[in-house]
């Protein structure tokens, strides 16, 4: 999402407000004529609960006009309510004001893509780490038992980098330049080209994709030794655009792939290669730490040979 | 081979699954020549503990011999007879280095799903659930052991499987439960609950120091045995608590208090054991911690609070300002086994304990089912059920 997106996202928000306020007014004021409006039957017992609607819009117009963006969602949540309102309301009515009802229900799921548009952008622009920009980028920490020296040189011989990074296939060095090759979450695998932008043994690398590149990727892994001297704080951040974007985003996550929680597992396992020299595995998680697999277990029994535990 | 697995809320079945195999290189496979219902499983078998799953293997109590070694495995060798600890830990992490072994960080593969419950995770157990690690347990014919190089303890000479079994948890966790009180000598210890754990906690108290030791439950054998052990027994289904506590201590209330019982506790009044089994059912909270109120009531000013029955996760009307106001500290943990095995092991030879008191029943790992009935039941004047495959 670009710079300039945010105070567009947020005039969205309050027209939608404005608009809450009409209709919320409207219902209030005038129930017998939003009930005719929506093919509803104009009796007694429908005005006071179209009362009670206007009041709730009113709320939605007070909470877009004076809060945040994100409050839009309260929007979404109504416009699920009203539309399960109508198709109860017109579950036994005639032919000619089902028809009125038919259209009304389309009009509110016209409206309710708006708002979740809206709010789909408001969470968007306000999540925690796209800070506005075109990448997504996340950091994730571990604190490991083994000197600055020893953590560095691990990482700094990239092609040890597969053995924790379940994503990647491989990573190929050649003098400052390396080839890095990924699965992707449905069987395919992408390549790409990445440079080392800075090195500062035992202290930090930096990386970057080439220009040019599939994915653009850069990154970054820090190495601070503990106040005891005993071990080493290790702290990554990388930021990528990820091809589909938001919704390869989403897609990702329903995978179990989420790259937040990726990161994370990738660290859990760096920490437990260096430190005991293997990845764990057990009969529920028989390829070791992975979210995927966290969600899905298996039960906590051998599985028969010893396929499921290579990878 | 067989193994005991869960097959839903109050039931298990002895059924037959694959061997285990040498997964990572510092794995050993045991034959199972022991194993133990521990108190904690009937957590399991009531479906209270979060993330066990229909086909589980259960068990963390157990010993037997090596069959086969990983390649990194180089302390152990086929033959040799272990007991193992139930938590899993890599020796190497920096919790290992502080001999906090049930926190070990490497150990636990479904780490994610212990942050989400727990914020950090502790180590991987054997057969307590996938949110601590889904490793298959001990209550089987086989077990895979991972850093077999680091807690498996090796048993020599003629010392019999009775007497050394228990070092695998609850004579380990009693223990350390007396010993966070960090007992001075002429003080007062309450135990609640005096199941194995509990009458390990009443030996232990009195091993560290203890002069007077309250033993605290409802099953009127297990207050005899306590007393037997030379506790001062009090049955709460028939007496208060509180009262009973201040007049044994002259009103001051007993200088550390241990709580064996965990989330599954009941209460004397049935109003308000009736108020947190609604609650626990419901899910609107994880435990029934009527044990641990009492203790935080009861306990002397500035006094500590020993916590080694289980806990699972979020629990209600817990009287935090008693704990504040009057100074008392809490200490708890998963038992570092590792860290008690081999001092045990000595007080077992040397005779200051002997483990084998507990053991009311002894039977064939087929009969899991019906060991898990009675000692839930507490059928039959039963204190430990052993099962031999």
């Amino acid at each position: 999402m670009s710079k300039s997106a945010a105070p567009a996202t947020a005039r969205l928000a309050k027209g939608l407000g404005a608009a809450s306020l009409g209709l919320g007014l409207g219902e209030l004021l005038a129930p017998a004529k939003v009930a005719a409006l929506a093919g509803l039957d104009h009796s007694d017992r429908s005005r006071p609960v179209i009362r009670v609607l206007g009041l709730r819009e009113c709320a939605h117009a007070a909470a877009l006009l004076f809060g945040p963006s994100r409050l839009v969602w309260t929007r979404v949540a109504g416009d699920a309510l009203d539309l399960a309102l109508l198709v109860g309301a017109h579950a036994n009515s005639g032919p000619g004001r089902r028809r009125r009802g038919a259209t009304s229900a389309v009009a509110l799921a016209g409206i309710a893509a708006v708002d979740l548009y809206t709010a789909l952008r408001a969470t968007g622009s306000g999540g925690r780490h796209t800070n506005g920009s075109p990448h997504r980028s996340l950091r994730a920490a571990v604190t490991v038992r083994r000197s600055p020296e020893d953590v560095y040189r691990f990482w700094r011989e990239l092609e040890n980098l597969p053995s924790f990074m379940h994503h990647l296939q491989s990573v190929t060095q050649s003098g400052d330049r390396s080839h890095w090759v990924a699965n992707v979450p449905i069987g395919r695998s992408i390549g790409w080209d990445a440079q080392i932008t800075d090195d500062e043994p035992d202290k930090r690398i930096v990386w970057q994709s080439l220009s040019g590149s599939a994915v653009e990727h850069s990154g970054s892994v820090e190495f601070t030794p503990t106040v005891d001297a005993l071990g080493t704080e290790v702290r990554v951040t990388m930021s990528y655009r990820l091809p589909g974007g938001a919704l390869g985003k989403a897609a990702a996550t329903a995978f179990g792939e989420s790259p937040e929680q990726q990161v994370h597992d990738d660290l859990r396992r760096f920490k437990q290669i260096v430190e005991t020299g293997q990845v764990m595995r057990s009969a529920g998680s028989p390829h070791g730490t992975a979210a995927y697999r966290q969600m899905h277990q298996q039960p906590a029994q051998p599985t028969s040979g010893e396929k499921e535990a290579k990878r | 081979m067989k193994a005991t697995v869960w097959a839903g809320r109050n039931s298990v079945e002895v059924q037959s699954v694959p061997d285990p195999t040498i997964v990572n290189d510092r794995d050993a496979i045991v034959r199972i020549t022991s194993t133990a219902i521990c108190g904690s499983d009937l957590h399991i078998y009531d479906g209270y503990i979060p993330t066990v799953k229909h086909g589980d293997i259960l068990g963390h109590e157990f010993m037997g011999e090596v069959v086969e070694v990983g390649k990194a495995v180089t302390n152990l060798a086929v033959g040799d007879r272990v007991v193992v600890p139930f938590p899993i830990a890599c020796g190497a992490c920096s919790a290992c280095e502080r001999d906090l072994f049930s926190l070990c960080e490497n150990s636990n593969p479904n780490a994610g799903i212990a942050e989400k419950f727990m914020g950090h995770s502790p180590a991987g157990l054997f057969g307590y659930s996938h949110m601590l690690g889904g490793f298959a347990g001990g209550q089987a014919e086989y077990a895979r052991v991972p850093f077999a190089d680091i807690g498996p303890l090796k048993i020599e000479g003629d010392l019999s499987d009775e007497q050394v079994l228990f070092l695998s948890d609850i004579l380990p966790t009693g223990y350390m439960g007396a010993e966070m009180c960090d007992i001075k000598p002429g003080d007062v210890v309450a135990v609640w609950g005096v199941g194995p754990v509990g009458l390990f906690s009443v030996l232990s108290a009195f091993l560290l120091g203890a002069s007077k030791v309250i033993a605290i439950d409802r099953v009127p054998y297990r207050l005899e045995l306590a007393a037997e052990k030379g506790a001062i027994p009090i049955n709460f289904a028939n007496t208060s608590v509180l009262e009973e506590l201040s007049h044994l201590t002259g009103g001051r209330g007993p200088d550390h208090c241990i709580d064996a019982v965990g989330m599954e506790a009941r209460n004397g009044s049935t109003v308000v054991d009736a108020y947190d089994r609604v609650k626990q059912a419901a899910r609107l909270e994880t435990e029934r911690p009527h044990a641990l109120r009492e203790a935080a009531m009861s306990c002397r000013n500035g006094g500590t609070i020993s916590i080694v029955g289980v806990y699972g996760g979020l629990m209600d009307k817990f009287p935090i300002g008693a704990v504040m106001n009057r100074s008392l500290t809490i200490k708890t943990g998963q038992c570092h086994v590792q860290r008690y095995m081999r001092p045990l092991l000595e007080r077992i030879r040397n005779g200051d304990i002997d483990p084998t008191f507990l053991i009311s029943h002894r039977l064939q790992l087929d009969d899991a089912p019906r060991g898990y009935e009675i000692f839930k039941h507490k059928q039959d004047n039963c204190t430990k059920v052993i099962l031999n495959p």
